[in-house]
């Protein structure tokens, strides 16, 4: 009924949307995908030359994989880390405690401060503790990786705090109760009834976490510019020092995207397919 | 047991409190610096500023210059208010459509919008920024139509969810009062839906304000918003001003604290809300 009614006012309800939807995300999708098969500096004088841009990926030099490489080792880092941290900080603040919604605004509050910014409040203060050894962040790769590692922990336990705070205050009180009555002790009741019962959560913090590192990319330009070298570039880092610093190259640089754009899909599927087999339980 | 938790909780205090510290310990260090002469800075970044290496507010002078950030700062928030109100507006309509009129283009739409969250940036940002300047969308109002573009994935998907747990009698009542669907959508539909338009506002609001690639490519050149002009210091010209930069800091972050500190409340429940559904 209501369907006759208000279908016909799709330009007013859904045209703006899809309109622009199409000028800032179909059109350049589909011209980005197109554009990976070619040689061009603009859009117009793209020329087709099959799958060239991705075997230059791969043979032109080792930066592509390296950046992965970097990418997924500090990826892994950071989802553990920031994880673990986050979920501790969430026990400890929904303990019957005084005090605790002023620890957790604190702990929140890097969260909503930008990337660019992020990037030089460590740099500066990495620097001054390097500083006593007589090195720098660009010194060597391992000190931008533990310094996008610490970083990113810093911007993201806050948030992922909150949503495991969400998750424990969801645990039924009275399960709990019935635990203490049985005599379970805290380990317990923390396997046994919080643990599968924030599990959801888990899911959730792990896949934002998975995806803000894998994509992450003002902190990466702050903090260290890929320095030394190209060594602590990440994979979103690298495509765009790929399209804008080397004449001739954008069709690497789309190339490289579109397999960046595949790896990100792909994990999004697993997590899909894992929080339906979950649920289906 | 009642002492045993006691200590307990005495512990988590020390903890916690140490942690507050190393959390808010980084942005105090930036505002202290931001005081110090820039030559000053590199070489002891964790002491107080004192006699010698004190600069008063030459900092904050000298990045106000450099940078233009007062022209930054209303650019910044020109651009995220009203691209907020535009995404809210526009995509919680699009969304009500979309639930309501189920067809096999609807369909096919909201997959596509649902598709477009998972690509990252990199992956449309060349052709994008061509497409923005070969139809003169590189100003300041212009870029908001691709904010609208670019947020409608998450924004259509939240409005969506929520709008399909709305019961139909309501709007089915108004339609059978005779009213328009327009009219039925904003004075029915539309109240309804305040709660996750909170969320969608805050989540797209923290985007936008500290975006930076993406005005970068489409308006960088002529227009700079707070980040840009953050990143300008340091990619300028000659060797960069430590303190110019520190000050610049100070106050990108000042507007995001009294932000965050005023509507602390919708944002963590807007965090949460996004994050479950998302």
């Amino acid at each position: 009924m209501i369907k006759k009614y208000v279908g016909k006012y799709f330009p007013v309800f859904l045209l703006p949307t899809v309109i622009a939807f199409f000028i800032a995300f179909v059109a350049p999708f589909v011209i980005g995908l197109y554009l990976s098969f070619c040689d061009f500096t603009t859009v117009t004088n793209a020329r087709f030359v099959g799958i060239s841009n991705y075997v230059k990926v791969f043979s032109d030099n080792s930066d592509f994989l390296n950046a992965l490489w970097f990418t997924v080792k500090f990826t892994v880092v950071s989802v553990i880390s920031v994880n673990i941290l986050a979920f501790a900080l969430a026990l400890i603040l929904t303990r019957p405690m005084k005090g605790t919604n002023g620890f957790r605004t604190g702990f929140f509050m890097p969260n909503l401060i930008g990337g660019i910014v992020l990037g030089y409040i460590w740099q500066i203060i990495i620097n001054g503790v390097l500083g006593y050894f007589g090195v720098d962040i660009t010194f060597a790769a391992k000190y931008g990786f533990w310094g996008l590692v610490i970083l990113t922990n810093w911007q993201q336990i806050g948030y992922m705090m909150i949503i495991y705070i969400a998750g424990i205050q969801n645990v039924p009180s009275d399960m709990l109760e019935a635990a203490d009555i049985d005599g379970a002790n805290y380990m317990q009741k923390l396997r046994y009834i919080i643990f599968p019962m924030v599990s959801s959560a888990v899911t959730i913090c792990t896949f934002l976490t998975l995806t803000n590192s894998f994509k992450l990319f003002d902190q990466n330009l702050a903090l260290t510019g890929g320095a030394p070298g190209k060594e602590t570039a990440m994979l979103a880092l690298d495509i765009y020092k790929t399209f804008y610093n080397r004449v001739g190259y954008e069709g690497v640089g789309q190339a490289k995207a579109v397999i960046f754009f595949v790896i990100v899909a792909l994990i999004a599927l697993v997590q899909q397919y894992l929080t339906r087999a979950r649920d289906g339980e | 047991m009642e002492t045993r938790s006691k200590r307990l909780d005495i512990l988590f205090y020390i903890i916690l409190t140490l942690l507050a510290v190393i959390f808010i310990a980084p942005v105090f260090i930036v505002l202290m610096n931001s005081f110090k002469g820039q030559f000053y800075i590199t070489d002891s970044p964790f002491s107080l500023p004192n006699a010698t290496t004190f600069a008063g507010l030459e900092n904050y002078v000298n990045g106000l210059r450099k940078t233009g950030f007062f022209s930054a700062f209303l650019y910044s928030l020109f651009i995220t208010v009203c691209s907020v109100l535009v995404i809210v507006f526009f995509t919680s309509m699009a969304a009500w459509y979309i639930s309501r009129v189920k067809n096999v283009f609807t369909r096919a739409l909201y997959y596509t919008f649902v598709f477009s969250m998972i690509v990252p940036f990199q992956m449309v940002m060349f052709s994008m920024s061509k497409i923005a300047n070969a139809m003169h969308l590189d100003n300041p109002i212009g870029i908001i139509l691709i904010y609208l573009g670019f947020g409608a994935g998450l924004s259509v998907f939240l409005f969506t969810g929520f709008v399909s747990g709305i019961p139909r009698e309501v709007e089915e009542a108004a339609m059978i009062d005779g009213a328009s669907p327009i009219r039925l959508y904003f004075s029915v539909v539309f109240p309804m839906m305040k709660p996750i338009s909170i969320t969608v506002a805050i989540l797209n609001a923290m985007w936008i304000w500290n975006d930076y690639l993406l005005p970068y490519l489409v308006i960088g050149n002529k227009y700079r918003t707070i980040p840009i002009a953050v990143q300008y210091l340091q990619g300028g010209y000659g060797s960069r001003d430590m303190g110019a930069l520190m000050a610049m800091l100070v106050l990108s972050i000042v507007p995001v604290v009294i932000f965050y500190l005023t509507c602390q409340k919708y944002i963590i429940k807007g965090v949460v809300a996004g994050a479950v559904k998302g």
